[in-house]
């Protein structure tokens, strides 16, 4: 048997309309991850820097669980074992509301959170200490220096590694399709269901992830020289894993 | 809350499961051990690649990288799912399938790795071995890769840890790792909450530990 080419099915049907949706699906899904998964991060990460122990060992504990996890694990963890546990009337609005769309998005901010707060927790740590120092001594308190000295200009320096970040959550959102969130790998593979046209459908796919991908790394490129700071070309670690 | 089901399942989710032990081909370590050694192999053509003389060479294997980097490791299982029955004419296992994709795809990581760690070993180091009248590929192999490989074990301990969680999305495609086990043991009793959070504390346990190790290699093998 030889495979006959027909890439009219990408745009014949409904093949475009559900690209685009799975476009439009996997850049909400990954936009509303990212501000959970920021959120979580800055303060997880602050966290950890900080010199009170408790607060530290909390950060540490969230940090280690959720990343040491597969995102798989924790889309069925989301989807299939918490709903169950919250009060009925919650269900019921969660189910009539796409459930499996907030559950992929918890499941993939709180396990880029953990990621992120591996970066940002080295972006605060490599701001020499005696900034800390002098923004204390001019009389502004811990969580005023945080907010006024250190975060802002760590959030400047780790541009390039929160970029390769938000990319590996781009690239991860497709793992939402597992519990059936309509993102453009489920898109992809429902076009090849409907067409029997494999190679047409994932070379568009495929397609769309390298155009996004590279898309957003160049834009990031910019940002970061526009926002370099000058003098300070600190080396920052990326997430481990 | 009821975990007597994971006791009950306790051999089918980790023998099964975890180790590949039983009736299915299958197993999380039986997928991620042989896939990060040939991954490994493929890795070292694709990082020296990426430092060859040969403009063509560094080429290729750029756009190598860079496109396994730019995409979603499911859409890469997906492309062998449905390529290799078509291009070989064969239908492979989902073993086949899932070994060949990762291998693939983890060479573009590792690929990286291996030129990280060949940019590190001094430059002096070349050309002290050149100076001894060693040809370019004996330096290769007997002073450069040595040295490199040595500051490639901490990175490659935690690319192993990417690779270990990564692998559960085999069970995509049918294949029967612990993520599967916990699904099928789940569609028989139902019991969601206590098997999904068994199997994160498995996967915990196993990637913690060795991120652990990869921090210990780290100091240990770093000059001080």
């Amino acid at each position: 048997m030889t495979y006959q080419f027909d890439w009219s099915v990408l745009w014949t049907g409904q093949s475009g309309q559900w690209l685009l949706q799975g476009i439009i699906t996997t850049l909400e899904l990954s936009a509303l991850a990212w501000l959970l998964a920021g959120a979580l991060g800055i303060l997880s990460g602050a966290l950890r820097t900080l010199p009170i122990r408790p607060l530290r060992a909390l950060a540490a504990f969230y940090v280690e669980f959720f990343k040491n996890v597969p995102l798989l694990v924790w889309m069925f963890f989301w989807y299939f074992a918490v709903p169950p546990l919250l009060p009925r009337s919650f269900q019921d609005w969660l189910f009539d509301h796409g459930a499996e769309f907030w559950a992929g998005m918890f499941a993939l901010g709180v396990y880029h959170g953990a990621r992120l707060s591996e970066v940002i927790r080295s972006g605060i740590q490599s701001i020499p200490k005696t900034q800390l120092e002098a923004a204390l001594s001019t009389g502004l308190t811990t969580a005023q220096a945080y907010r006024f000295v250190i975060i802002p200009v760590a959030l400047r320096l780790i541009i390039p590694p929160v970029t390769n970040e938000s990319l590996n959550l781009l690239k991860n959102s497709s793992v939402a399709l597992t519990i059936s969130v309509a993102e453009l790998t489920f898109q992809t593979r429902q076009i090849e269901t409907y067409t029997a046209k494999a190679f047409e459908a994932l070379t568009a796919g495929t397609v769309i992830y390298l155009a996004l991908c590279l898309g957003i790394a160049a834009v990031m490129a910019r940002m970061e020289r526009r926002f370099a700071i000058p003098g300070m070309i600190a080396r920052v670690a990326r997430a481990e894993h | 809350m009821d975990f007597t089901v994971v006791i009950k399942n306790f051999n089918f989710l980790i023998g099964q499961g975890l180790l590949g032990i039983g009736n299915f081909v299958g197993g999380t370590l039986r997928l991620a051990i042989p896939a990060i050694v040939l991954g490994f192999i493929l890795g070292i053509f694709v990082g020296l690649g990426r430092l060859a003389r040969s403009r063509w060479i560094r080429t290729a294997s750029t756009v190598y990288v860079e496109f396994f980097r730019g995409v979603p490791l499911i859409m890469v299982i997906f492309w062998f799912w449905f390529i290799i029955p078509v291009l070989l004419r064969v239908a492979l296992p989902e073993y086949g399938v899932a070994l060949t994709a990762f291998v693939v795809f983890e060479a573009a990581y590792l690929g990286e790795i291996v030129r990280a760690g060949i940019q590190s070993v001094p430059r002096g180091q070349v050309e002290a071995a050149i100076a001894t009248g060693l040809t370019q590929s004996q330096t290769m192999r007997n002073v450069v890769l040595p040295q490199a490989l040595k500051n490639m074990i901490p990175a490659l301990v935690t690319q192993f840890i990417v690779l270990f969680k990564d692998t559960s999305l085999a069970s995509i495609i049918g294949y029967v790792d612990i993520t599967k086990a916990a699904q099928i043991v789940n569609n028989r009793e139902i019991r969601p909450f206590e098997l999904y959070l068994f199997i994160a504390v498995v996967y915990w346990l196993c990637t913690y530990g060795m991120s652990l190790y990869a921090r210990y290699l780290e100091r240990r093998l770093t000059p001080a």
